[in-house]
């Protein structure tokens, strides 16, 4: 009765989805930012549920390495989202188009 | 009914009564109930994210979705994961990204006024990934019954700190001096010069390209 491999990778697939179309409606860079976390942690619960399935620790190390990935990201997203403010009063990115024309 | 008295002779503790078969039993119909009732709310909270239009508000549902992606890894018996997850993701990230929040002080988020083709863009493609998200689950439902791996071993955190030190050491330490490349660069975005500061540098910067095209004649 244990939950199967496959309903793990379901909801995986369900949190990905949510995810991608929240990138692409967000206009705001701090929202478009928690959908790609949201994405991160999607592939984190597949890499999860095949490391118990298939009793390997590899994937478990693997999301380890995304975490960190992420917490670099975060910090580095974060300051271009500071330093983007400070320059143009707003985190809409449909106003970072000063390179168009 | 029946299901819910075992679950409370699990946690009775009356352990000499039952067979051991029957208390796995139990244990995996916990896990299930554990997983879809975490499941939901993930899903929920995802959506909540997605719907807000006012960033605090989708902060605190991600928030919701990483604590129930947390005891979602509990029930796949990895408590290693599950802790770094709240500590770095509900713990740290979050943090980070609630500070800067408050920090821009922020308005609500303005309706989309993008590019049309953007709404059939994202409906095409959140269609195309739910599509294939149902194709995996029928494959890997169809495919020759996987169960899980009995011994439980590989979640635990000596398990992984072994491998993490010995098999995969190198792995870590690039990860240390990624981090420690984008504290730097963080610091660099997010430092302030004042005008002076900012001339001297431009200045500085000019001098240098002088210098350089003075060599080259």
């Amino acid at each position: 009765m244990e939950p199967s491999l496959a309903t793990y990778l379901a909801l995986s697939g369900i949190l990905f989805t949510i995810g991608t179309v929240g990138v692409i409606f967000k206009r705001n860079a701090l929202g478009m930012f928690m959908c790609i976390e949201l994405m991160l942690n999607a592939v984190n619960l597949t890499f999860v549920a095949f490391s118990r399935y298939y009793g390997d620790t590899t994937g478990q190390l693997f999301v380890f390495m995304v975490m960190s990935v992420a917490a670099a990201e975060a910090a580095v997203g974060l300051g271009i989202i500071i330093a983007f403010f400070r320059n143009s009063q707003s985190i809409d990115v449909d106003d970072a188009s000063i390179l168009r024309n | 009914m029946a299901s819910r008295r075992r679950v409370g002779r699990l946690e009775g503790g009356t352990p000499s009564i039952q067979p051991p078969g029957r208390q796995r039993y139990a244990f995996f119909m916990v896990s299930t109930v554990i997983f879809f009732l975490f499941a939901g709310l993930a899903i929920a909270c995802a959506i909540s994210m997605v719907y807000h239009k006012n960033p605090l508000y989708s902060a605190i549902s991600l928030v919701g979705v990483f604590i129930a992606l947390s005891c979602i890894y509990v029930t796949l018996a990895a408590p290693f994961i599950a802790a770094v997850q709240i500590l770095i993701y509900a713990g740290a990230i979050m943090v980070l990204v609630v500070f800067v929040i408050m920090l821009l002080n922020l308005d609500d988020d303005k309706p989309l006024n993008r590019l049309r083709y953007l709404y059939a863009l994202g409906g095409g493609l959140g269609l195309l990934l739910l599509v294939q998200t149902f194709f995996i689950f029928y494959a890997v439902m169809r495919a020759p019954n996987q169960s899980a791996d009995q011994s439980m071993s590989a979640g635990k955190t000596l398990t992984i700190g072994q491998a993490m030190y010995t098999e995969y050491l190198l792995p870590v330490e690039i990860v240390g001096v990624l981090l420690l490349m984008a504290v730097i660069g963080a610091v660099i975005l997010a430092r302030k010069l004042s005008q002076p500061q900012l001339e001297l540098v431009v200045d500085k910067e000019l001098d240098l390209r002088n210098e350089d095209d003075g060599m080259l004649n």
